[in-house]
C-alpha cells in the first residue's frame, strides 16, 4: 500500500499527507485548523501572522463560467485581523494536540531585523514546524511596504530571509510572488538568503469583472472596487508553469509547495510531477470545505497503487525532464485527428472549429465526397448553413414519417454529419479533440513521416541561419 | 382596439394546470449553458422553421433575453405558441446531439418559453419597416396560425395584410383547440395581440365562400392567401350520431376553452386515438368526468397520437378499448347514451367484427375524434385551384396554387399537421408573394 506521508520536507517538516491548507480564511483560527486536521488534512500554514490590520466588507468575488461557479477567485482580504498573541497561543494548542500534522506559521512584518527576529521567535516558541515568509499577498500589505512590496524586489527578499534565517530554528519557507516578469528571480535570492524551501505561486493580480448595472467592479465596497488576488482553478496552468521554472532552475529549485488552483489529487500529483513536495489548498476549501480532502488522499493513493509509486519520493519531478524549451522539440514529429465514427454524436463542433480556429481540414463531405486539399476546393461553413436555413421540413406526423426521420445508418450518427479529416493538411494542432465534447471520439495519432528527429536549434546550428555582420 | 379576449376562468385555469411549468431564470441559463452549440445544428433543420436553436439559447446564456426572443420570432413568429405546442420529441429535442451520448437533450421547448415570456413580459414590440412602405396588398382568409405567420411576415416587411376569420376569436386551432395545459387560449390571444401590433387587420365573423365574396377581395388585394385549415371532425357513420351528448372533439375542446362547457360527470366514451382524441379525453378527466373509454379501432401500436400523448393519457387515468369500433348510438328511456361496439379483427386490410363480440357503454357523453374531414371545396371551383385528396395543390417552396393570385399554407395544403408547419408554410408564402410583387413593381 503506498505510503503518502511526508518526511523531512524542507529540511524537517512532517507530515501525515502532502495536502496542506493555504495560508488563508480556512487556516484562520486555531478551532478551524483543528476541525482541517479531523477531516485529513496533513498539514496548515497558519493565516499570516503579524500586527493586526482592519479588513473590507466585502471581500472576494468569483469568476463563473458556462454555469460552473468559481473557476477563478478574487480577495482583497488582508492577513489576520487577530492579535499575534492569540493566533500563536491557539497555534501552541493545535501542535500539542496534533503533533503529527505540520503547523507552519506564515509570518508578515515590517521590514527591519528586530521586529522579524521577534516574530520569528516567537512562533517557533508556540510550536510551528516551519515558518512562511509572505512575500506575495498582492493588495493593502503591499502599500504597506510588506507583502508583493518585498516578493518583487529580490534585494528585499534576499535580505529578509537572511534575517530571518540568523534567527529561526525551523525550515524556512519563502513564499512567491507571481506578480514579476520572472518568478526564478525571487526563488534565487531566496535561496541566496538561505531559504529551506519555497511556497509558490501567491495570488495574481485581478479584477474579476464589473456589475453592468452600476459600472462598480467587484468586490463592490461602498461604490469602489481595488485589485484583488486571483487564484481558483483558473490559476492553475499558470502555476504549474512557474512551478515547473522554478523547480527546472539550479539557483532556484528547493523543497517547493506547490499552490494554484488546487483542487483535486490530480491537480496535486501534477504539482508534484513538476518537483512539489507539498501541496497547498484554498479556495477548493472556501467553495466546497475541509472534507475535500478525503478524496484527494484516496485518489492519489489508488493512483499510486495503479502506477507502482510507494512513495510521493518515487514520482515527485518525474515530469520536470518532459518539459524542455520549443527549441528541442522534434519537427518532424507528425499527428493527425481520427474522428471515431461510433462515438461521434454529429454536433460538428469540430469542423467549425477547424474552419473558423485551425486549417480548415475537417470537412462534411462523407456523403458528397471527399475533396482533399486546399481550402478554395471546399464550400465555406456558412453555405451549408445558408442551405439548412432554406430546406423545406415537416413534422413527422405519421409513424412511417417518425420512422424515417429518426433511421439510423450504420453509425449512431447519419453519415452527412460526421466529419473527416483531410490528414494531408491536418496539422496535428489538437484543436478538434479539445472541443470534441465526447470523450475518446477524436484521438491525436502519430503518423509516420521517415524523417529523423530534428529540432529548431539543429535545423539553424547551419551556416545559412548563421548571424552575418552587416557590412 | 386590441384583439377581442376571453374573461377570466380561474377554475379553467384550476383545472388546466400548465403540464410543464416554465423555467425559473437561473434554471433557463443552467440549461442554456449544457447546449453544446452545434455547427448547423439539426435541431435547427428539425425545426419546420427553422429557428436558431442554439443561437437563441446562447442568447439565454449570455443574459440577452431581448436578443434571444427577437431571434425566434425572426424565424418563428408563433415561437410562443410553439413553445408550448410542438411535439418537440419529434423535432427538435428529438435531433439533439446530446442523444447519441446517452444524455438528456436540452428542453428547447421550455428554453424558447422562457425567452418568449420574457419578451411578452416587457412590452417590447418588434421591430417592423414603414407600415403600407411596400405597394403589397394580402387578404388571408383563415385566422389560425398559417395566417397569422403570413400575415405578421408581411406587416414586418412593410406590406398590408388582412386576415378574414369567421369565429369570434382569432388564433384559430391555437385558440380554439389545443389542450388547455399546453396552451392557454390567453396566451394564443396574447400572441395574436402582438402580430396585431405589427400592423395586420383583422375582419372577424367573415366567412368568404361566395363567389361574389372572393370577387370583392380580388379587386381589393394583390394576393390571397388561403389559411384554411381543415373541414369539420368526421362523423362516425353510426346511427344515433345526432343524438343529444355527442359532441365531437373539436367542440368539446373549444367549448371547455372558452368557458361554455365547466364541467363533465359519469361515462365518456371518446372514439379514436389521434392526438386530439387523446386532447379530448384528457379534458373530460380533469373537467370531473368519473371514467373516460378511449374507443379504437386497431391497437395501441397503430395510434397515430404521439407516444408521449399516449402516455399522458395514461396518467390522466384514460382508459383504452383495442380494437372496438362503435355500431349505433341509442338514447335510453333515462335519457343516457348506449353505445353499441363490436371487436374487430384485421383481415387482409378489412377490419371485420367479431362474431358475438358486442357490447354496449352506458355513458353520458360520446366523443367522435377521427379526424378532421377534408375541405368543403367550394373554393376550387370559384378561383380554379387545384385540389387533391381534400388538400389544396401548391408549390411547397412558395405556396402558390394553380391560380398565381392565390397562395395556402398550413393544414389545408399539408392535410394536417403541427402548428410549426403551418407557420413554415404561412411565412413562405408570404416571402414568396414579397418576392414577386417586388419583380412585379421593378
Amino acid at each position: 500500500m503506498p505510503d503518502i506521508s511526508v518526511r523531512g520536507f524542507a529540511g524537517s517538516i512532517n507530515s501525515l499527507n502532502p495536502f496542506w491548507l493555504a495560508s488563508a480564511p480556512p487556516t484562520n483560527t486555531g478551532e478551524m485548523i483543528i476541525r482541517a486536521f479531523d477531516a485529513g488534512w496533513g498539514g496548515a500554514v497558519w493565516k499570516t501572522i503579524g500586527e493586526p490590520i482592519t479588513n473590507v466588507s466585502s471581500r472576494y468575488s468569483a469568476t463563473d463560467w458556462n454555469g460552473q461557479r468559481i473557476m477563478g477567485f478574487n480577495n482583497i482580504e488582508l492577513i489576520s485581523d487577530r492579535s499575534i498573541e492569540v493566533n500563536l497561543r491557539e497555534m501552541a494548542e493545535v501542535k500539542k494536540r496534533y503533533p503529527q500534522n505540520a503547523v507552519i506559521a506564515s509570518l508578515m512584518v515590517a521590514s527591519n531585523r528586530e521586529t522579524w527576529h521577534d516574530i520569528v521567535a516567537r512562533a517557533e516558541d508556540a510550536g510551528a514546524d516551519g515558518l512562511e515568509l509572505n512575500f506575495g499577498c498582492p493588495h493593502g500589505m503591499s502599500e504597506r511596504g510588506m507583502g508583493s512590496a518585498v516578493g518583487q524586489v529580490p534585494e528585499y527578499a534576499q535580505m529578509i530571509t537572511e534575517w530571518v534565517k540568523e534567527k529561526a530554528r525551523t525550515p524556512v519557507l519563502v513564499k512567491l510572488t507571481p506578480n514579476i516578469s520572472d518568478i526564478r528571480t525571487v526563488a534565487r535570492a531566496a535561496k541566496r538568503g538561505g531559504a529551506n524551501g519555497l511556497s509558490a505561486i501567491n495570488t495574481i493580480n485581478s479584477i474579476t469583472g464589473i456589475d453592468l448595472d452600476t459600472l462598480v467592479p467587484r468586490p463592490n465596497v461602498d461604490g469602489k472596487s481595488s485589485h484583488g488576488g486571483y487564484c481558483g482553478p483558473a490559476v492553475k496552468p499558470i502555476a504549474l508553469n512557474m512551478v515547473q521554472q522554478i523547480m527546472s532552475d539550479a539557483e532556484a529549485a528547493l523543497p517547493l509547495s506547490g499552490i494554484g488552483g488546487i483542487g483535486s489529487w490530480r491537480d496535486a500529483a501534477e504539482f508534484i510531477l513538476l518537483g512539489c513536495g507539498t501541496v497547498q489548498v484554498c479556495t477548493a476549501v472556501m467553495h466546497y470545505g475541509y472534507r475535500i480532502v478525503e478524496d484527494m488522499a484516496e485518489g492519489l493513493d489508488n493512483w499510486m497503487r495503479a502506477k507502482g509509486y510507494a512513495t510521493i519520493e518515487d514520482f515527485r519531478g518525474l515530469s520536470l525532464p518532459r518539459v524542455t524549451e520549443w527549441k528541442h522539440l522534434n519537427l518532424n514529429y507528425k499527428i493527425v485527428a481520427r474522428i471515431d465514427e461510433q462515438k461521434c454524436i454529429g454536433c460538428d463542433l469540430c469542423h467549425i472549429a477547424c474552419w473558423d480556429g485551425a486549417h480548415q481540414c475537417i470537412h462534411l463531405d462523407r456523403v458528397t465526397g471527399p475533396v482533399d486539399g486546399h481550402v478554395e476546393l471546399h464550400p465555406i461553413p456558412v453555405a451549408k448553413e445558408t442551405e439548412s436555413r432554406l430546406s423545406i421540413t415537416e413534422t413527422p406526423v405519421t409513424r412511417k414519417e417518425r420512422e424515417a426521420a429518426f433511421a439510423q445508418g450504420p453509425y449512431p450518427t447519419p453519415l452527412a454529419r460526421i466529419p473527416r479529416v483531410d490528414e494531408t493538411e491536418c496539422v496535428g494542432c489538437n484543436l478538434c479533440s479539445c472541443v470534441c465534447p465526447v470523450d475518446g471520439c477524436i484521438t491525436m495519432v502519430p503518423v509516420d513521416t521517415g524523417l529523423p528527429l530534428e529540432t529548431w536549434e539543429e535545423r539553424t546550428r547551419g551556416p545559412a541561419f548563421t548571424a552575418q555582420p552587416r557590412s | 382596439m386590441s384583439t377581442a379576449t376571453l374573461p377570466d376562468n380561474p377554475q379553467l385555469r384550476e383545472r388546466f394546470r400548465e403540464l410543464k411549468p416554465p423555467l425559473t431564470a437561473q434554471a433557463a441559463v443552467i440549461e442554456a449553458d449544457r447546449c453544446l452549440n452545434c455547427y448547423d445544428a439539426p435541431c435547427m433543420g428539425s425545426c419546420p422553421t427553422h429557428i436558431d436553436v442554439p443561437g437563441f439559447i446562447k442568447r439565454i446564456a449570455s443574459g440577452n433575453l431581448r436578443g434571444s426572443a427577437l431571434r425566434i420570432l425572426d424565424a418563428n413568429i408563433l415561437g410562443s405558441s410553439c413553445a408550448r405546442v410542438c411535439p418537440v420529441d419529434v423535432l427538435c429535442e428529438g435531433a439533439c446531439v446530446l442523444h447519441r451520448q446517452n444524455r438528456k437533450p436540452i428542453q428547447i421547448a421550455l428554453l424558447q418559453r422562457h425567452s418568449m415570456d420574457a419578451f411578452h413580459a416587457s412590452g417590447e414590440r418588434l421591430p417592423i419597416a414603414p407600415p403600407a412602405s411596400r405597394k403589397l396588398r394580402v387578404a388571408c382568409i383563415g385566422g389560425g396560425p398559417a395566417s397569422l405567420a403570413c400575415a405578421a411576415e408581411l406587416c414586418r416587411e412593410g406590406a398590408e395584410a388582412t386576415i378574414f376569420e369567421r369565429r369570434p376569436l382569432p388564433g384559430g386551432l391555437n385558440t380554439y383547440g389545443v389542450a388547455e395545459y399546453k396552451l392557454r387560449a390567453t396566451d394564443s390571444l396574447r400572441e395574436v395581440e402582438m402580430i396585431r401590433q405589427l400592423g395586420v387587420d383583422f375582419c372577424f365573423g367573415e366567412s368568404i365562400e361566395s363567389a361574389t365574396a372572393l370577387e370583392s377581395l380580388e379587386s381589393e388585394f394583390d394576393y390571397i392567401f388561403l389559411g384554411l385549415g381543415l373541414g369539420a371532425m368526421q362523423r362516425l357513420g353510426v346511427p344515433g350520431e345526432d343524438a343529444k351528448g355527442v359532441m365531437n372533439a373539436l367542440e368539446l375542446i373549444s367549448a371547455y376553452k372558452t368557458g361554455h362547457i365547466r364541467e363533465m360527470r359519469g361515462t365518456i366514451v371518446v372514439v379514436g386515438a389521434g392526438n386530439t382524441a387523446i386532447d379530448a379525453a384528457n379534458a373530460a378527466r380533469r373537467l370531473g368526468a368519473e371514467t373516460v373509454y378511449l374507443l379504437y379501432r386497431r391497437g395501441e401500436h397503430d395510434m397515430s397520437a404521439f407516444d408521449f400523448e399516449y402516455e399522458h393519457a395514461k396518467q390522466e387515468g384514460v382508459q383504452f378499448f383495442w380494437r372496438r369500433q362503435p355500431v349505433a348510438i341509442r338514447t335510453s328511456e333515462h335519457g343516457r347514451l348506449l353505445l353499441d361496439t363490436v371487436q374487430v379483427q384485421q383481415v387482409d386490410h378489412k377490419l371485420l367484427p367479431i362474431p358475438d363480440s358486442e357490447f354496449t357503454i352506458d355513458c353520458d357523453v360520446v366523443v367522435p375524434a377521427i379526424g378532421q374531414s377534408p375541405l368543403e371545396l367550394a373554393i376550387q371551383e370559384l378561383c380554379g385551384i387545384a385540389v387533391r385528396d381534400g388538400r389544396i395543390i401548391a408549390d411547397l417552396a412558395t405556396g402558390q396554387t394553380g391560380n398565381p393570385r392565390y397562395y395556402a399554407g398550413g393544414d389545408c395544403v399539408n392535410g394536417g399537421r403541427e402548428v410549426v408547419d403551418a407557420v413554415a408554410g404561412g411565412k413562405r408564402a408570404a416571402l414568396a408573394m414579397l418576392k414577386t410583387a417586388e419583380v412585379a413593381h421593378a
